[in-house]
């Protein structure tokens, strides 16, 4: 009986003097295999993103540009690797960032429950509203937004982006009808099939702005505000430490409000597109 | 020379062969998945197929885009065959103005890829002609299976044996009696085959009209993935059911087949 609990006293010591050393294995095992030591490794940061005008579009001569593109660009500059875009179709961006097709998403994306039960996201580098762009022949005289929420209404958005969930939300008898691209559901609005399309600003400005003829915009401001972040697979806290700071380092600069100013505030950027 | 059929225990080992070939499949495709490091959640699958409440079965967004998709299959349909069936005939009339106007369309059609089609009918054409998405869907699928379906219908009626062309006419005949009481019949029991894998191929086809809005079955798929990011138990389920789709029609077309066939 002695020798037995001897050699329990021997196994239980053993385990108390090895678990310390699992655990800071456990934590370089971590720290070897975070996103962030195989961007350095790599050399290259890979963005996921999808065009949103003027997060990211191409310019005259089809290199991208827009707040994004300078966002990430000035985040791979910080990390001294070579930044490289990989565009995606919006409605499958959170499942390629899932399977490893790019590092991180900067596109935009919306903070969203939902979303963040499969990814995770930074704190906010910026914030986005939902506005409507509607058509001057199905949705003359409207001006609020109750007079959207109506059977016979028809408001298209994009598939999987915050705009559906905001039709959901704030027009919920109003039907909604989802495209996979934005030029499909500005179609359909010019073809006077719809009475408004949801996205987010500053797009219906532009789009009315564009054709003065057909649209219009029936509401002065936004009518939701969200928070946008990066967002990155689960289970990687030093490269959502490193992201956050970063945010909180560029935006204590002024840099992120000048970038915003410059894409969000003013049209100077139209020259380099059109 | 055809191949020998297998013995007996040669059919038994083919069975089995098969079988290990599709588990090894199955395995290698889930262990690729599970190597990306994503995380299965196929619990959450079943509501959208359909759930129970105090009103009883409710069918849940798939099998809502399922009705849509079999309403919109066997509307292209008629009006493929019926595309297909004129297309035909007038490729095979003596007129100098029909089989140039039917080559003119097949060639469109068949060497344009069916989106754009879609596209043109539903933004370019239908706010012209005032016809709405469903319309547009129809007509898209029904021109583009039509022009396929024309030639295996074309085929068909040319393979009918001369002698059957001659034999009516020199019984008193004419050209559109003859096609109906002898050439159509006998074109019809060897166009089937071909047909039926047309019909599979709209079947799948018609996943595309999901671009237009329409809340078929792929849609229905696209906005599950889009709301709740099961990508690929939801287009597992999806490719499952089209299977189920195409699979049941065949079956139907081979006991029809079955029932037309001329005895002896």
């Amino acid at each position: 009986m002695r020798s037995f609990s001897r050699i329990l006293l021997c196994l239980t010591l053993l385990v108390a003097l090895t678990l310390p050393a699992a655990a800071a294995d456990l934590r370089q095992e971590l720290v070897k295999q975070s996103t962030l030591e195989q961007v350095l490794q790599r050399g290259v940061l890979r963005v996921g993103m999808s065009t949103f005008v003027p997060w990211a579009m191409k310019d005259k001569s089809g290199e991208l540009i827009g707040f994004e593109i300078d966002v990430a660009s000035r985040l791979a500059q910080d990390l001294g690797v070579k930044v490289e875009f990989v565009p995606t179709k919006w409605s499958g961006i959170i499942p390629a960032l899932l399977t490893g097709k790019f590092d991180v998403i900067i596109g935009g994306m919306g903070i969203l429950p939902e979303r963040n039960l499969k990814v995770n996201f930074t704190i906010p580098y910026d914030h986005s509203g939902m506005s409507l762009v509607a058509s001057k022949k199905l949705a003359a005289g409207f001006s609020a937004l109750a007079d959207f929420n109506r059977e016979d209404v028809v408001v298209v958005a994009r598939i999987g982006t915050t705009g559906v969930k905001a039709v959901q939300k704030y027009l919920p008898r109003a039907t909604l009808r989802q495209f996979d691209d934005e030029a499909q559901a500005v179609q359909e609005l010019l073809n006077g099939r719809a009475h408004a399309f949801v996205t987010s600003k500053p797009k219906p400005t532009f789009l009315a702005l564009q054709h003065p003829d057909r649209l219009f915009l029936p509401l002065p401001d936004t009518f939701t505000r969200e928070p946008i972040g990066f967002a990155l697979r689960k289970g990687d806290v030093d490269t959502l430490n490193f992201f956050d700071n970063w945010i909180r380092v560029v935006e204590d600069e002024g840099w992120l409000q000048e970038r915003r100013d410059y894409w969000f505030g003013s049209q100077q950027w139209e020259s380099r597109v059109k | 020379m055809l191949p020998r059929p297998p013995s007996k225990a040669g059919q038994w080992l083919g069975v089995a062969k098969f079988i290990l070939l599709v588990l090894a499949l199955a395995w290698l495709v889930l262990q690729g998945a599970g190597a990306q490091g994503y995380h299965w959640q196929w619990y959450r699958i079943p509501r959208y197929l359909f759930s129970f409440s105090e009103a009883g079965f409710v069918p849940g967004p798939l099998l809502q885009g399922v009705v849509v998709t079999l309403r919109i299959v066997g509307a292209s349909l008629v009006v493929a065959l019926a595309v297909g069936l004129l297309v035909a005939l007038m490729r095979l009339s003596g007129s100098l103005v029909a089989p140039a106007l039917a080559r003119l369309y097949l060639e469109l059609v068949r060497n344009t890829p069916l989106l754009i089609q879609i596209f043109f009918i539903y933004f370019v054409l239908a706010p012209m002609l005032g016809i709405g998405r469903f319309a547009s869907a129809v007509l898209a699928l029904g021109l583009f299976e039509g022009a396929y379906a024309s030639e295996i219908i074309r085929a068909g009626i040319v393979s009918v044996p001369r002698g059957q062309w001659e034999a009516a006419y020199s019984s008193g005949l004419g050209l559109w009696a003859t096609y109906r009481r002898v050439v159509l019949p006998q074109a019809v029991r060897r166009v089937v085959p071909p047909l039926t894998s047309q019909a599979v191929s709209l079947v799948k086809d018609s996943a595309l009209v999901s671009t237009i809005a329409i809340y078929d079955l792929t849609m229905q798929g696209q906005v599950i993935v889009a709301e709740t990011f099961l990508t690929f138990e939801t287009w597992f389920t999806v490719a499952a059911i089209y299977l189920v789709i195409t699979v049941s029609l065949s079956a139907v077309v081979k006991f029809l087949e079955g029932r037309l066939a001329i005895p002896g």
